[in-house]
């Protein structure tokens, strides 16, 4: 019997910039998705050997074993600060953090919103999955009005526990601001979909556009307590209506690059 | 070179400048501010890197991302930004990277107030921060000798891949001195071979702190305590004055150890030998010299602005082998060569008891004063 | 008549997540239930005939374990040209 497994085939494999180690991410966790797609665009942009990441303190504390490129690790939502020490005195790496909600919107709220404000000319890629994940599943800004969590084992109630934050939304009101979009990874279109976004982000850092930021909704099976498959459901179901998915900010000089 | 007149921290900016820093972040926070003003006229000047950040917490995690490519790098802050730098300054501690800070110390706790004060001692010369790292604290007790101090806190720092804090009060920072400022040396931007400036033709460089496994984490730690001993080995600094033949020797650092010199002089001129150490290395600290003056001294007189955290230095390394007095004022409140000079007569004439504390005994003597 | 894949899924990454068996178009994936990964999951494999090298699989897949095929095919003016009429 021929195979059809032969390099002229060939159609997709792993990308060079995604490193050979197999991820401490749970099964079906969308990091993976997330920064697979990175790395895709890394390899197709041939940006790896000009790239250093800043990993978060979360899940994806880890990141810098997963990507091909120099990587720092930033203390817990200090990343776009340690990006903006980077890129200003190095303007010619392509620098990009890599957060999730506890990281970016909460214990982070300051640094991001002034490296959005102050138009630094680096990338973000935002993961939001509802909760901080890494700590066994708190309430984050970013939890949903009546999702439980073990720290709002009753669901949260906006009364005690106020309301979500809408960081695309919110960082798209700063005029420094260039590119901020937010997608989602729950299902094939949506993936495509994110692939260009990652693409465009990376684009406006190496033409020197602003500041760029990818907020992406994400799935955790583990401390939603859904399977892998379940937890997309929860996402297009529950996620999207709140956190609706689109063009936030994309300024003049963005919306004229032609990928 | 002319000596020109110039005001502390403007001095301390243009000495960091001229040393060859490449990039400057830092945040507004009196007795400290010209020094953020200076560098936000001189770096972009010079093509350098200047950000004022959101706050002092951004300032030094921007630190921290700049001193990872290998730039000269600095902040400057005073004791509240101080406390919110604490964070970032243990992470680059463990990070093992070169880090330059200028503290200009003030009244407090808290918000205390914008007076000079010594009370942040502690804080810095044992970490501050979470975790077992030693910070290099000079401190400077003159423009001049914060001028100098500045390319040796960069070497310093580069060298041990350590912190290298300039510690001073806002005294120092605000006052005008005539001085002589080093030549211009043009950034050098050192190849450090952990440095991160994108992989291209190498393998990747990857900075962190973290150890998750314990055994990891304590040959870390034996790695920067063995990098410490070396330090303390071979950049101890101090200064001593009419020392030799000394029966009083009065300790203080930086303005505390500089009005404590116009006190020795004066008593000198009285006929009392009195003597000055001065460390300027705070840590590390100079335990032997000051072992080995307890044992030529009938007493030891410590002065410091804070309640009396130097002296617990100086109390170990004396070992309770010498009477120890102390002499300290706080909240910002500087003291005057006459009170120390009263001191010192006071000592002269009745050699104290060893004590246990001697803050203590200080303490009911302010408390009568201050009631 | 449709394309003709194939993928191979590398057991080293699989983690059994299933979400490339839920995404395939003709549901032709299952995990191998007969088989354990290094780490101990069971991995996914086509199981029928059908697959079309469409690579969604490997779109969906979080660990990037699924490397796709497909058959390149000659269009009819390409088998003449080949031909060398």
């Amino acid at each position: 019997m021929t195979t059809l497994a032969t390099p002229e085939n060939l159609v997709y494999e792993r990308p060079k910039a995604f490193t050979d180690v197999p991820t401490h991410y749970c099964p079906g966790c969308t990091h993976g998705i997330a920064h697979r797609l990175i790395a895709e665009v890394l390899d197709e942009m041939e940006l790896t050997g000009r790239a250093i990441g800043v990993a978060p303190v979360g899940c994806a504390v880890f990141a810098y074993n997963y990507f091909d490129t120099d990587f720092v690790e930033a203390p817990h939502g200090r990343a776009p600060a340690m990006a903006t020490g980077i890129k200003r005195v190095l303007p010619d790496s392509i620098v990009f953090t890599y957060q999730g909600d506890g990281d970016l919107a909460s214990i982070g709220m300051g640094e991001i919103t002034h490296a959005a404000a102050r138009g630094e000319n680096i990338t973000v890629v935002f993961i939001n999955n509802a909760n901080f994940g890494m700590t066994g599943g708190q309430m984050a800004p970013t939890t949903l009005p009546g999702m439980r969590t073990t720290s709002s084992p009753n669901g949260r109630d906006v009364e005690t526990q106020g309301y979500p934050i809408r960081m695309a939304e919110m960082l798209a009101t700063l005029d420094g601001a260039g590119y901020i979009v937010r997608r989602s990874l729950h299902d094939p279109k949506n993936i495509r979909m994110a692939k260009k976004a990652i693409r465009t982000a990376f684009e406006v850092q190496v033409r020197g556009l602003g500041f760029s930021l990818v907020e992406l909704l994400s799935t955790c099976p583990s401390n939603w307590d859904l399977t892998p498959v379940e937890s997309l459901k929860f996402v297009e179901e529950k996620m999207v209506p709140y956190f609706p998915l689109g063009d936030y900010k994309v300024s003049p000089s963005v919306s004229a690059v032609k990928i | 070179m002319a000596r020109e007149l110039w005001e502390g921290n403007q001095a301390i900016a243009e000495a960091a400048i001229r040393a060859g820093l490449e990039a400057y972040f830092g945040y507004p926070i009196t007795p400290q501010n010209e020094i953020l003003e200076w560098m936000s006229r001189r770096m972009p000047e010079l093509g350098r890197a200047f950000v004022q950040s959101e706050a002092e917490l951004g300032a030094i995690n921007m630190v921290y991302g700049a001193a990872c490519t290998g730039a000269r790098v600095m902040s400057s802050s005073s004791s509240p930004g101080i406390s919110l730098m604490q964070e970032g300054l243990s992470y680059i501690a463990g990070t093992e990277i070169p880090v330059v800070l200028v503290n200009v110390m003030r009244g407090g706790p808290g918000l205390g107030n914008i007076a000079p004060s010594q009370g942040d001692y502690n804080q810095i010369c044992k970490g501050g921060g979470h975790g077992d790292y030693h910070p290099i604290v000079l401190a400077p007790a003159s423009v001049q000798e914060a001028v100098d101090l500045m390319p040796l806190a960069f070497d310093l720092a580069e060298k041990y891949l350590n912190i290298a804090c300039v510690l001073l009060d806002g005294s120092i920072g605000q006052m005008m001195e005539p001085i002589e400022l080093p030549p211009m040396r043009e950034v050098n931007h050192r190849e450090f071979p952990w440095a991160v400036s994108g992989a291209q033709g190498r393998e990747r460089h990857i900075l962190t702190s973290i150890y998750l496994e314990p055994n990891e984490e304590e040959r870390t730690n034996l790695r920067l305590l063995k990098r410490w001993q070396e330090v303390q080995a071979n950049e101890l600094r101090y200064k001593e004055y009419s020392i030799d033949d000394a029966e009083i020797i009065v300790i203080g650092f930086g303005t505390a150890g500089r009005v404590a010199l116009s006190a020795v002089r004066l008593a000198r001129a009285q006929g009392i030998k009195a003597g000055l150490f001065r460390p300027v290395t705070v840590s590390p600290y100079p335990y032997e010299r000051v072992a080995k003056l307890a044992k030529q001294a009938k007493v030891l007189l410590v002065v410091e602005m804070n309640s009396g955290q130097m002296l617990e230095d100086v109390r170990l390394a004396v070992n309770g082998r010498t009477p120890i007095e102390f002499y300290g004022r706080l909240g910002g409140v500087v003291p005057f060569p006459d009170e120390i000079l009263g001191e010192i007569q006071r000592v002269a004439k009745k050699t104290p008891k060893i004590v246990d504390d001697p803050a203590k005994v200080w303490l009911k003597r302010m408390e009568a004063v201050t009631k | 008549m449709p394309a003709r894949g194939t993928i191979e899924v590398n057991d080293l990454y699989c983690k059994g997540c299933e979400l490339c068996i839920s995404a395939c178009p003709p549901d032709v994936m299952a995990l191998d239930k007969e088989r354990l990964t290094p780490k101990g999951y069971h991995p996914a494999h086509i199981v029928k005939d059908g697959c079309t090298g469409c690579a969604i699989c490997a779109l969906v897949c979080p660990d990037a374990a699924i490397t796709v095929y497909r058959e390149v095919t000659k269009s009819p003016a390409q088998q003449a040209a080949a031909a060398g009429g």
